[in-house]
């Protein structure tokens, strides 16, 4: 055994007690789903792990109107210290099925399991520790005095980190008084799944968390539903796109967490150790499945041979290999046909005169997995440089001058994330407030908390999840009509059945209703306390 | 013998400068009993592209400028504005056939509104941002910042041809974001001398355009344009403001979808003009 390597230490599988199947979760029961049933495997050895139910159209009816029931007769009249103590039992019991939902989590997305076991899974708890304390003290959102409740929530997440964007999304929402049908990831169901037992621990009120499971299908049939109020979604922009496409005009309130292709500029200045450490961080983390990752390294140039042998040599110490194993560095790549992807687009990257360095690390011949790789000489119009991979590939680009650093990490569609690498202090403030981007890290890189708001700029969509700011994103102030309400009786003239479902206003009627229930919505401080209004 | 007048000449407002209608194309202003007051220019798709150029090139500058500076320049603007009360109210009252008092009125509340929205500017970033108390050895704040380039289609009602563009346009603008803002189709003048007023109170070149003509076929433009980041569209609601909004999304704008009358006056929409960024500066070990 040589010097780097270990023996395997993997994390037992033991702790886990999985069904065979799993239905959906709506209104407080699991139940079985219309649709044909699917697999969901570990991306590790491609094992099957438990078959899921697929939610159709109808089934996300069941779930919008279990919602709908728990909102009007339950979680919309409950006092917010009451939500706010089942927010605190669910952090409690995430905390103590921590272990468990590691395993679950590596097993079923394929990441390393110190980085569930560390980042993905404390996090989770902190999200709803966090969150639990504001649902009694929603005066002080930002949104002037007893703001409302939007209503049901549709929330749409990805398969980079399952059970975290969950609590992302349910967190907030239920602390301000929505109940909510969330989909998770067709790849990565299985946390969502151990999420909804948690809920019934908990003793949450039937239909206030409704999980249904499925492809882009349910995920539609949850966008398009009329019922909703409100939809949240983390992914590609271009569903962001056909999702911003598809609710306009319908009043319904949206957040988008869409793609990044961030800069993580080096200057010459910048304390080397820590650089090298956080650009592996910044793109090599979570496999590079990471939309803010530090996909665009911009060294600057007098110091750009010392960083690449540096970071050579870092990468090659990573250990590549089983999810479960303690040491794991680099875990597998989520799906097959997430591979495929890094492959064709690293190959075009070699194609368009990029100079692709791999870490020498073996593969396992089952799975999907990917090596660290670097590209260098890339050049701003390289399709490496400007789309998002999504995989543990890094561009690394130099730059002479600071503002050059500006323009070229500012040289995209994206507005994510940013990092910025320097000892002098009074540089990172300037470059920082130059830099187009929602979060930037300075001097560290891919750092979240629940306190601290993370969104983007330009494509990478709007609205902001985490701290005060990511609570607005789930509430209108009071003085605005909800979307729900407001085409109800009055406005409709229909009191058979649910006439406030009626989505495309009628001409001439697109009321002050309709502009205020959206314009709020795309982005959380939009909505703020009224002229005159004490802050 | 009376003095024989000189009519103004109406056009548009972009980068700065006066131009005609790149298509050479203008139509006709009445005031009560259909009585002509002026022709206008009728903007094409080139003026607006020509609008959002001048905007871009503007807005990083208007955004570097301080928040105290921006905000005495909105504040200039209303001291300005005050000087030609008379001219104003004149022109409101021709254009919209309404009573000299109520006229006035309009300008006056036209007036007032720069003054608040000025106060705003360098303020709004100390209710809407603040510290967060993150678990670890970092500074982290979050701040509003322009979301960058505004397009917008003004109040068109009657009665909203001064106040209506001043409560689009101020708002937006005070973040450090530029506007390419489509005037009242019907009343556009006031909004043209307005520019003359924008023009002489220390606004930059660009950081406020404004288009004259028909938002029907105007707004899509905007609505498509790449490098637009955000569409008010509180004027709109008697165009087909939902194709407006679907072809906002191919580029993620953020849009504020119709508001009849004029704009409430809110710390909102100056936000909604705003992106969060948040900043996690590494505090070092002691």
């Amino acid at each position: 055994m040589g010097f780097l390597e270990y023996a395997p230490a993997p994390e037992s599988r033991s702790i886990l007690q999985l069904r065979d199947r799993y239905g959906l979760f709506i209104d407080g029961q699991f139940v079985d789903g219309s649709g044909d049933p699917f697999t969901t495997i570990s991306p590790a050895d491609e094992q099957p792990i438990a078959e899921i139910a697929r939610a159709d159209s109808a089934d996300v009816d069941k779930a919008v109107a279990a919602a709908r029931r728990a909102y009007d007769q339950v979680w919309s009249r409950m006092r917010g210290s009451d939500r706010g103590k089942y927010l605190f039992r669910i952090a409690r019991l995430v905390q103590e099925r921590a272990r468990e939902l590691a395993v679950a989590e590596s097993l079923d997305n394929g990441k390393p399991i110190k980085e569930s076991r560390d980042v993905d899974v404390p996090l989770v708890a902190a999200w709803f520790f966090y969150y639990a304390g504001w649902a009694d003290k929603l005066d002080h959102a930002g949104l002037g005095a007893d703001p409302k409740a939007l209503g049901v929530a549709g929330q749409i997440i990805p398969w980079n980190f399952p059970l975290l964007m969950l609590a992302w999304k349910i967190a907030p929402a239920l602390a301000a008084g929505n109940t909510v049908v969330l989909k998770p990831a067709e790849t990565t169901p299985l946390t969502a799944l151990l999420f909804a037992e948690i809920v019934q621990q908990a003793d949450l009120p039937p239909g206030v968390v409704n999980i249904v499971t499925g492809a882009g299908d349910t995920g539609a049939a949850i966008v398009d539903h009329p019922d909703v109020d409100k939809i949240a979604f983390t992914g590609s922009t271009d569903v962001g796109r056909a999702i911003a496409r598809s609710t306009a005009g319908t009043g319904k309130k949206i957040t988008l967490e869409l793609g990044g292709k961030a800069a993580n500029i080096v200057f010459d200045d910048a304390p080397i150790d820590q650089a090298i450490e956080g650009i592996v961080n910044g793109i090599f983390f979570n496999q590079g499945h990471v939309c803010c990752a530090g996909s665009r390294l911009l060294v600057q140039e007098n110091i750009h041979d010392e960083v690449i042998d540096r970071l050579k040599s870092r990468l090659s110490t990573l250990r590549l290999g089983d999810p479960l194993d303690k040491n794991t560095d680099i875990g597998a790549i989520n799906s097959s046909e997430q591979l495929e992807r890094i492959r064709q687009i690293s190959a075009i990257g070699e194609e368009e005169g990029a100079e692709r360095w791999t870490a020498p690390c073996e593969l396992p011949s089952q799975g999907f997995w990917f090596a660290p790789t670097i590209f260098t000489n890339v050049s701003t119009s390289n399709r490496i440089a400007r789309d998002e991979i999504f995989g543990p590939v890094l561009s690394v680009l130099t730059f002479r001058t600071p503002d050059e650093a500006i323009k070229k990490a500012n040289n995209t569609p994206y507005g994510l994330s940013a990092g910025v690498w320097s000892e002098k202090g009074s540089r990172i403030l300037a470059v920082a407030d130059q830099l187009r981007a929602g979060v930037v890290w300075a001097n560290t890189f891919n750092r979240f908390d629940p306190a601290s708001p993370f969104g983007g700029y330009k494509e990478s969509g709007f609205g902001r999840e985490g701290g005060r700011h990511g609570l607005g994103a789930y509430l209108a102030p009071a003085s605005a009509p909800v979307r729900n309400r407001v085409l109800a009786p009055t406005d409709a003239g229909d009191d058979a059945g649910r006439p406030s479902l009626e989505t495309q206003p009628a001409a001439g009627a697109t009321g002050a209703s309709e502009s205020g229930a959206s314009s709020g919505g795309s982005k959380p401080k939009s909505s703020r306390s009224k002229k005159g209004e004490a802050k | 013998m009376s003095r024989l007048a000189v009519p103004k000449t109406y056009k548009l407002y972009i980068g700065g400068q006066f131009p005609r209608s790149e298509s050479g194309r203008s139509y006709e202003i009445v005031g009560a009993g259909d009585r002509f007051l002026a022709n206008a220019a009728k903007a094409s798709r080139k003026d607006a592209r020509d609008a959002v150029r001048a905007a871009r090139a503007a807005q990083p500058g208007w955004a570097r400028a301080t928040a105290y500076n921006r905000g005495q320049v909105l504040y200039r603007v209303a001291e300005v504005l005050e000087g030609r009360r008379g001219q104003f109210a004149d022109e409101v009252a021709a254009v919209e056939g309404v009573a000299d008092a109520e006229a006035l009125a309009e300008v006056d509340a036209a007036i007032d509104l720069w003054v608040w929205y000025a106060g705003w500017a360098d303020k709004f970033a100390q209710v809407m941002g603040n510290a967060n108390p993150v678990a670890g050895p970092y500074f982290n704040i979050s701040v509003p910042e322009p979301t960058g380039v505004v397009a917008a289609v003004a109040p068109q009602s009657r009665g909203t041809s001064l106040l209506g563009i001043t409560a689009v346009v101020a708002p937006a603008i005070l973040s450090g974001n530029s506007i390419v803002v489509v005037a009242s189709e019907r009343a556009p003048l006031s909004a043209i001398s307005l520019s003359e007023v924008l023009a002489t109170s220390d606004v930059p070149g660009g950081v406020v355009n404004v288009l004259t003509g028909s938002p029907a076929e105007i707004a899509p433009w905007l609505a498509s344009h790449a490098d637009v980041n955000a569409l008010d569209l509180c004027g709109a609601e008697r165009l087909e403001w939902v194709d407006l909004q679907i072809a906002a999304a191919q580029t993620l704008k953020r849009v504020l979808t119709p508001e009849p009358g004029v704009p409430a006056a809110t710390l909102e929409r100056i936000g909604f003009f705003t992106e969060t960024k948040t900043v996690w500066h590494t505090k070092s070990m002691l």
